[in-house]
């Protein structure tokens, strides 16, 4: 059997595919990567399937053996990343050989690195995805991050990839980002003075932020609403507490709860929101529906035209 | 009925202010209908109290036809079951080991514990929403007598199994977790089985029924007493 045997589990490291879908029916939740355009590339520089199992390696600190002969990929934040103590690109697949040693180090810039090996780590689906959601125990090994000693089954692959993505290509992880919100939900209960606040000021990313939401802290804003019934919350939607600070709702969000919201967040922009660290600072812009939906089908025709490069020499 | 946008792939139906019988019955035949009608464009629903989130796949159409092709499915309600559903029976082992807010409901009520035991199985619920966790199906309504508000301090631990009441809701705990619920006593039945076809005894838009066991017939379905509660 081919596998990878974890070292150094890193300070969460959670096995993702693109997520779990179409069993909200049983209060499953998404899971899957926080950052779906670095993870995408991950796969698709070993010419892998768009649903093939990552590694989502948060902060970093991993180190993993390899017990095969195949090509891995790491993209997303920066992280300075070796194999045998010799540091390699992101954005690019590399060989690995049985027993090298596959180091990261700690996130620099961004949080979020995704690690694709050939053919994807071989795990067995739970409701239909193999995405780890610890909260719920489901997915990935035990429904729960990666511990040393874990093995990561794969099969053996060409070490002979050459494929890198393009430096215009690659994405910049800051510390400042615009969110892009379509108005819904109860926005109707939020005063237009309150919207005014809402799109005008900086919010800052707390250290209260998880995969399940992100917490902010700025401006309070404030609803007429008092009490609601419990209902279907779906990707990016911006919960209001009483206490008037904002939180984005990511994958591993519960699937239904009773705050008022006031729109949601479009994917792209929350894939850069997981990638802040706190203390970063965040801007709400309002767009149409029809403005998001011409962003995200331009941003998929982008990616499909992003040729990655040959960089054997 | 009102549609709302939920986000950019998403939209939300509110079918009325406030939840009956009659709205989860209407909800369930609008689940129906969209399966039934607009399955290809589907990703996920979430039906819950007095909506239903319609989750959609913007790689395969825009939100011009997903609407279009909602509101069509949404047109023709008129064969709304009250009877929808399945009715399943859930044992209960009320007790005040397996429910040790039984004394506090019955002081609170003026109330024996057997009457509020009787009380809380007079009833046929309805599954409004399943969240919260894997396999929580939250049930209504209770009795105003034994409604219940919840505690003010959770509690970090609540056994699986158990059965709660908080406000006019009430529930089955499908597994461990911390909680501030009511606790009145203890189902045999797993809620949420991931090993199991079907996953879970309920869905959305069944009707459940409790009924007290004593000891016994608890042990022989399996359940068990936990350390503590």
């Amino acid at each position: 059997m081919s596998f990878f045997t974890v070292k150094q589990p890193g300070l969460l490291t959670l096995i993702q595919d693109r997520g779990r879908y179409g069993a909200h029916n049983l209060g499953l939740t998404n899971g899957g990567p926080l950052d779906p355009f670095a993870f995408d590339w991950a796969n698709r520089l070993l010419s892998n399937g768009i649903n093939d199992t990552c590694l989502e390696v948060s902060f970093g600190g991993l180190t993993l053996e390899s017990q095969v002969d195949s090509s891995i990929a790491i993209t997303g934040a920066e992280v300075s990343c070796k194999i045998n103590g010799q540091l390699i690109e992101q954005w690019q697949s590399h060989a690995i050989k049985k027993n090298n040693l596959l180091e990261f180090g700690y996130t620099t810039s961004g949080v979020r690195a995704y690690l694709s090996v050939s053919g994807g780590f071989k795990v067995p689906p739970s409701f239909g995805s193999s995405a780890t959601v610890v909260r719920e125990k489901v997915g990935g090994l035990r429904g729960d991050k990666l511990q040393a000693g874990d093995e990561l089954p794969c099969t053996t692959g060409s070490t002979e990839r050459y494929l890198s993505v393009a430096q215009a290509d690659r994405p910049q992880y800051g510390n400042q980002a615009i969110l892009r919100v379509v108005l819904g939900y109860q926005q109707q209960a939020f005063e237009s003075l309150q919207k005014l606040k809402f799109f005008s000021s900086k919010y800052k990313v707390t250290d209260r932020s998880d995969r399940m939401g992100f917490r902010l802290e700025g401006n309070a804003i404030h609803t007429t609403m008092v009490g609601m019934l419990s209902e279907g919350i779906c990707h990016g939607a911006i919960q209001i507490p009483a206490d008037g600070q904002p939180i984005v709702l990511m994958n591993d969000r519960q699937t239904i709860g009773g705050y008022p919201k006031i729109g949601s967040v479009i994917p792209i922009d929350t894939a850069k929101l997981a990638q802040l660290q706190s203390g970063s600072s965040v801007q709400f812009e309002e767009i149409s529906l029809e403005e998001a939906h011409n962003i995200h089908t331009f941003h998929q025709f982008r990616y499909q035209n992003s040729i990655p490069l040959n960089h054997k020499t | 009925m009102k549609i709302e946008i939920a986000g950019h792939d998403a939209f939300i139906v509110y079918f009325a202010d406030e939840t009956s019988a009659e709205v989860s019955a209407l909800i369930q035949a609008a689940v129906n209908s969209l399966n039934t009608q607009m399955a290809e464009l589907l990703i996920d629903l979430v039906p819950s109290y007095a909506s239903l989130l319609v989750i959609y796949d913007i790689n395969i159409c825009d939100h011009f036809e997903a609407i279009k092709r909602l509101k069509l499915a949404l047109s023709d309600l008129s064969t709304v079951d009250m009877a929808l559903g399945e009715l399943i029976t859930l044992p209960v082992y009320y007790n005040i080991e397996s429910g040790p807010d039984l004394p506090i409901i019955a002081e609170q009520a003026n109330l024996t514990i057997e009457q509020v035991i009787d009380i809380h199985q007079q009833r046929e619920y309805r599954v409004y929403a399943i969240g919260f966790a894997p396999g929580f199906a939250y049930l209504g309504e209770v009795d105003p007598r034994i409604a219940a508000p919840r505690l003010t301090t959770p509690r970090l631990k609540v056994p699986r199994g158990a059965v709660a009441i908080a406000d006019r809701q009430t529930a089955v705990y499908p597994a461990p977790s911390p909680g501030g619920w009511n606790l009145i006593g203890l189902c045999p039945t797993r809620m949420f089985d991931p090993d199991k076809t079907p996953t879970m005894p309920v869905q959305v838009g069944d009707r459940v029924q409790f009924k007290s066991i004593d000891y016994d017939e608890f042990i022989l379905l399996g359940g068990e007493l936990g350390d503590e509660l």
